[in-house]
């Protein structure tokens, strides 16, 4: 398995941070890989709930992101199960965001990883974890090197 | 796209141990080395590290080519790409979100304390 791990502070308490992070508010506000507008946002906050979320990238492709709630601790801890509806990336992801207090804001650790099959699970249980992030360097320089030979 | 998915969870499986990442290192220098070559600066015995090359071969990330009783390994990049694709996607994503979810929240904050006044 591989996954994402970003850590970011914000100048914010961490109450705030979750409801920008959960309130359609908030998310229309925020979500997506660039400015584009956010077209719509369904949320509901507790295990089980769903959250949907539509948004138009600037290149002016729709896509659809879902899930499930699975932990939902506010406002320190949120994690939720990751689905594009237009299938570009096949399967589930899980997302964990922990919240903590930081020097009067907020300290976050988001992780986006893999998840499903009997491979991704053993490659779990055997500890696998960024590794990857240092790999993706490494092999990111070559590729490129290799593209322009 | 079933099948896609499948070979990225393959890939991700095989880079999981030390000992095949440092072989892929190794591989990079893209010399095609033999079998033997590619064990020899490994602490473990020939059957261990053939074993190896079958799983990364099974995860598409290396080819191997006999010449007469040599057998030759060379990278093979393309699963690998696909897998730094799906890190680089959801990296795009979350950067960009989180970049407008700081200002969105610090303005909140902002407003708390305004209040509070």
């Amino acid at each position: 398995m591989t996954s994402l791990t970003l850590v970011r502070r914000f100048a914010a308490r961490p109450s705030i941070v979750f409801d920008a992070l959960t309130t359609p508010q908030g998310i229309s506000v925020w979500w997506g890989p660039d400015a584009g507008p956010v077209l719509l946002a369904e949320t509901d906050v507790r295990i089980g709930g769903r959250f949907r979320v539509r948004f138009r990238a600037l290149d002016g492709i729709e896509h659809e992101t879902s899930g499930e709630y699975l932990e939902v601790v506010k406002p320190d801890r949120l994690a939720m199960s990751w689905r594009w509806a237009d299938g570009e990336d096949p399967g589930e992801s899980l997302v964990e965001i922990d919240l903590r207090a930081f020097a009067g804001g907020t300290e976050m650790t988001l992780i986006h990883s893999r998840l499903h099959d009997e491979d991704t699970r053993r490659s779990h249980e055997e500890g696998w974890s960024g590794s990857l992030d240092r790999l993706q360097h490494h092999f990111l320089s070559n590729l490129e090197r290799g593209e322009r030979r | 796209m079933v099948n896609y998915d499948l070979q990225l969870n393959r890939t991700f499986a095989a880079l999981v141990d030390p000992t095949r990442r440092a072989i892929l290192a190794r591989l990079e220098r893209g010399d095609a080395p033999s079998v033997s070559e590619l064990a020899r600066p490994f602490s473990i015995k020939l059957p261990a590290v053939m074993k190896h090359l079958d799983v990364l071969g099974d995860a598409g990330l290396i080819t191997r080519s006999k010449m007469g009783r040599t057998v030759t390994v060379r990278l093979s990049p393309q699963p690998m790409r696909a897998a730094l694709d799906w890190l680089r996607r959801y990296e795009r994503f979350w950067s960009g979100s989180l970049d407008r979810l700081a200002v969105y929240a610090e303005r909140k904050e902002a407003e708390a304390r305004k209040q509070r006044r």
